[in-house]
C-alpha cells in the first residue's frame, strides 16, 4: 500500500536527502533492470485464505479434527525455462516425440517444477498417445509406470478430480509426473492399461475411491470396497465415518455430528 | 435354443431339445390314463460332458492358511491345472489413506506403520521422507543412520517371515519355526530399540521419536552374532533340500519384460535379472555410503526369489554392521522447534511419554512453552502446499508415497504405491497354466502383505 503511493508520489515530488521517504525510494531515472532475465513482478498465485474448522470452530464442540480444517485449492505455478537438470532435455525429447506422432503441443497444458520434481498437466484426449510415446520413444524410455493415484482437490476447483501418473525411466533413471484433471460431471479419461498393464488395479482403485471412469479399461470394477457399495469414499464430500454399521442396527454418527461437550 | 452372432434366435435347436426330452419320458395309454416312464438318461449325457470337461471354479480363501493373509484366489481348474486365476482383495481395507486426511502430519505416522505391517519402519520412513521433502528439511545425520539401521533390521525380519510363511504354505514346517524364531530375535531387538515390536511410530517427521537406549550398540552386536550363527542353518535346511527345490524351481516364472509391464519390483524383478534396487539407483538417507551388493538371478522363478531374499538378509546385516560404526552422538530431531514433535520423549515407569524435565518446564516455568507444546501437539505444523512422490526400497519393492499438501496442518491426500498391491497383479501371469499346488508357491514368492494391499 505505502510502496505504491510512494512510487506515485515520487514522480510528482522527489524527496530531498534527509526528508521522509528519501534514500531507497529516491527516483533515479537510470536505475533499470539488467541481465537476461531480470526479476519481474508477477501477480502472486493465491495459495491460501482464512482457515475454517478446528481452532476457530464456532458451531460445534468438535476438537477431534474431524470437523474439517480446509484451505482453498493450491494453484501450482507454471515453471519457466530453463527448468534445470535433465528436465529441459526431457521436455524437448517429449515435444519431438509428440510432433512425430502428430500430437499437438497444446496437449501439455502446463509444466510445473517443484521440489525437484517435474509435473506435466495433460489434456485427457492425448493421455494415451503421450504415454505410448513415453514408453516407446528411444529418447524417453519410461518403461515403468510406478504409480497411478488420484486426488480430489475439493469444491474450489472446477476440474477437481486429478489422476496422477508417476512414470519411471529405468534406462535414464528419471521420474516424471503426469496429471490429468476431470470434473465430477464428466469424470472420463482414457485408460493407460493397454500401454502400462500395471495400471490395471490402480485405475480400478481410483474408480473405486474417486469415481474416475477410465474408458477402455478391461474390467473397471470396484477393488477395495464391496461391489455393492454406494459412493466413492476418497472424495472430499464423502464423510469419514457415519456410514451405518451393519451390526444389530447400530449407527454411529460422524464425530462432527456428535453432541458437543462444551 | 441358441443365439448366433447376428443375434437371431435359432428355433430349430429348440425343437431338437423338445424331441430329446420326449425320448426320456416314454408314454403309454392305460385304463387309468396316460402314464409316463421317466428315465434318468440325461445323467449319462452329463457324465459324458463331465468326462470331456472337468472345469471347476474354486475359491481359495479369503480364510485359508495358504493364501498369505486374507487373500481370495478364484481359480478355474481343468483337472488339477489352473486355466485362469484371479485374485480378489479388499478384505482388509481399513481406509487408512482417508483417515490420514483427518489427522495432522505427525499423527499420520501411526497410520502408515499399520499398512504393510511386516515392514512398518519402511512405511514410517517413506512417509516421513515425503513430509520432509514437502517441508524442505533434512534430518540430522544420526537420525539418518538410525533410520537406515532400523529399516535394514526390518528388512531382515520381513524376509524371514516371507521364508517362514512360504515354508509353511509349502509344508516345510521347520522352515516356518526357524523363520519365526529368528524373526522373534529381530522383534525383540526392535522392541528394545523403539519400544514396540511392531507398529513402532518411531520415525517421525523431522527425525526420530527418541534416541536409542544407552546399551543399544552391545545389544545389536549380540544380535548380529546370533544371526551369523543361525543363518547358515537355512542353507542346510532349505536351500539344498530336494523337496523345497522341486516345489519352487521353475515355478511361478515371470520374465523381465513381464515384470516391467506389470510393474513388479523388488525380489521379483531382481530375480528376473535387473539389478533395480532404489537404494542403489536413487540413494536416499545416505545409502550411497554403505557397501552392499544387490543380488540378482536370471531364473525368474520362485526358487530364485527365495535365494535372493536369503542373500538380502546377509546384505542387510552387513549394512547394520556399517551403521553401528557410523553412529556418532548427535541430535536425532531437527533443531526447528516448530516441527520437532513431541518435544522430548523418555520411557517412564508407565510407558513412553514426555520427559519430566519438559513437563516441569511447560507446567511450572514457561507459559509460552506450554502454549507452543499444546499448539504443536494438537494442531500440528503447517506444510507448504505442493506435492511430492518419494520412492524407497521396501522388502517387497518400490514403496512410493505420493503426498499432496494444501498448506495446512493435515495432508490433502496421501497415496501409497504399495509394492504388495502392484506385485499381486502378476499372480495370474505366474499361475495360469500351472498346477494348483504351484499357485501356492507362486503367491508365497510374491510375498504380498494384505495390510499393504488393501490399506
Amino acid at each position: 500500500m505505502s510502496a505504491v503511493t510512494n512510487s506515485e508520489n515520487s514522480e510528482a515530488h522527489v524527496p530531498q536527502p534527509g526528508e521522509a521517504h528519501s534514500g531507497a525510494e529516491h527516483n533515479e531515472p537510470d536505475l533499470v533492470p539488467t541481465g537476461d532475465n531480470p526479476a519481474q513482478h508477477h501477480t502472486p498465485v493465491v495459495a491460501g485464505r482464512a482457515r475454517t474448522g478446528m481452532f476457530g470452530v464456532y458451531d460445534s464442540g468438535d476438537t477431534t479434527g474431524f470437523g474439517g480444517l480446509r484451505l482453498p485449492a493450491y494453484l501450482p505455478p507454471p515453471a519457466e525455462r530453463p527448468y534445470g537438470g535433465w528436465f529441459d532435455e526431457f521436455v524437448d525429447a517429449l515435444a519431438e516425440a509428440m510432433q512425430e506422432r502428430g500430437i499437438p503441443a497444446s496437449a501439455v497444458q502446463q509444466i510445473t517444477v517443484d521440489r525437484g520434481e517435474i509435473t506435466l498437466y495433460l489434456d485427457r484426449e492425448h493421455l494415451l498417445t503421450i504415454c505410448q510415446a513415453m514408453r516407446d520413444d528411444q529418447a524417453l524410455r519410461f518403461e515403468l509406470c510406478s504409480s497411478v493415484s488420484a486426488v480430489d482437490y475439493g469444491d474450489d476447483v472446477p476440474e477437481r478430480l486429478h489422476s496422477v501418473y508417476h512414470l519411471t525411466s529405468m534406462t535414464y533413471r528419471r521420474r516424471v509426473r503426469f496429471e490429468v484433471a476431470v470434473s465430477f460431471e464428466d469424470p472420463h479419461m482414457p485408460s493407460v492399461v493397454s500401454v502400462y498393464p500395471t495400471a490395471d488395479w490402480q485405475e480400478r482403485e481410483n474408480w473405486d475411491m474417486f469415481g474416475i471412469v477410465y474408458d477402455g479399461h478391461p474390467a473397471l470394477t470396484r477393488i477395495l470396497m464391496p461391489d455393492d457399495w454406494d459412493g466413492h469414499p476418497q472424495r472430499k464430500d464423502y464423510p469419514l465415518g457415519g456410514i451405518p454399521v451393519e451390526y444389530k442396527g447400530a449407527e454411529i454418527p460422524p464425530p462432527d455430528q456428535r453432541r458437543a461437550y462444551s | 435354443m441358441s443365439i448366433d452372432n447376428g443375434g437371431n434366435i435359432d428355433t430349430d435347436a429348440e425343437l431338437d431339445t423338445d424331441y430329446a426330452a420326449a425320448e426320456y419320458a416314454d408314454e403309454r395309454e392305460t385304463t387309468e390314463g396316460r402314464v409316463y416312464t421317466v428315465t434318468g438318461g440325461d445323467w449319462d449325457d452329463l457324465m459324458a460332458e463331465a468326462a470331456r470337461d472337468e472345469r471347476i471354479v474354486i475359491n481359495l480363501g479369503p480364510q485359508h492358511p495358504s493364501t498369505h493373509g486374507v487373500l481370495r484366489l478364484v481359480l478355474e481348474l481343468e483337472g488339477e491345472s489352473v486355466t485362469q486365476a484371479r485374485s480378489v482383495i479388499g478384505y482388509l481395507h481399513t481406509g487408512i489413506e482417508k483417515n490420514l486426511e483427518y489427522r495432522n502430519w505427525t499423527q499420520g505416522v501411526t497410520f502408515v506403520t499399520r499398512m504393510d505391517y511386516l515392514a512398518p519402519l519402511h512405511n514410517e520412513t517413506a512417509y516421513c521422507l515425503g513430509v520432509e521433502k514437502l517441508l524442505g528439511i533434512e534430518v540430522p545425520r544420526r537420525a539418518q543412520v538410525i533410520r537406515v539401521m532400523l529399516m535394514e533390521l526390518n528388512r531382515v525380519s520381513s524376509h524371514l517371515v516371507a521364508i517362514a510363511t512360504g515354508g509353511m504354505e509349502l509344508g516345510a514346517l521347520t522352515g516356518m519355526t526357524n523363520g519365526f524364531r529368528e524373526r522373534e530375535e529381530v522383534l525383540h531387538l526392535l522392541e528394545f530399540l523403539t519400544g514396540l515390536r511392531m507398529n513402532h511410530a518411531f520415525v517421525r517427521p523431522g527425525g526420530l521419536a527418541q534416541d536409542l537406549p544407552a546399551d543399544a550398540d552391545t545389544k545389536i552386536r549380540d544380535f548380529l552374532k546370533v544371526m551369523d550363527s543361525r543363518l547358515p542353518g537355512y542353507d542346510k535346511l532349505l536351500t539344498g533340500q530336494p523337496i523345497w527345490r522341486n516345489r519352487m524351481a521353475g515355478i511361478g516364472v515371470l520374465p523381465l519384460d513381464a515384470c516391467i509391464a506389470l510393474g513388479a519390483t523388488g525380489p521379483i524383478l531382481r530375480a528376473a535379472g535387473l539389478p533395480w534396487d532404489i537404494r542403489k539407483v536413487e540413494p536416499y538417507l545416505g545409502y550411497e555410503e554403505y557397501t552392499f551388493e544387490v543380488p540378482t538371478s536370471t531364473d525368474a522363478d520362485c526358487f530364485a526369489r527365495y535365494l535372493l531374499r536369503l542373500e538380502e538378509i546377509h546384505q542387510s546385516l552387513k549394512i547394520v554392521k556399517q551403521c553401528l560404526n557410523k553412529l556418532e552422538p548427535g541430535p536425532v530431531m531437527v533443531a526447528d522447534a516448530k516441527i520437532a514433535w513431541p518435544a522430548q520423549l523418555t520411557i517412564g515407569a508407565d510407558g513412553m511419554g514426555n520427559s519430566l524435565d519438559h513437563v516441569r518446564k511447560i507446567m511450572g516455568q514457561s507459559m509460552e512453552s506450554l502454549i507452543h507444546h499444546f499448539k504443536l501437539v494438537t494442531e500440528g505444523f503447517q506444510v507448504p502446499a505442493g506435492q511430492v512422490y518419494v520412492p524407497i526400497e521396501s522388502p517387497r519393492g518400490e514403496l512410493g508415497y505420493h503426498m499432496v499438501s494444501d498448506g495446512g496442518t493435515r495432508p490433502m491426500r496421501v497415496h501409497v504405491r504399495d509394492p504388495s498391491f502392484i506385485n499381486l497383479q502378476s499372480m495370474p501371469a505366474m499361475c495360469e497354466g500351472g498346477m494348483v499346488a504351484d499357485v501356492i508357491a507362486a503367491v508365497a514368492s510374491i510375498d504380498p502383505v494384505m495390510g499393504g494391499v488393501d490399506r
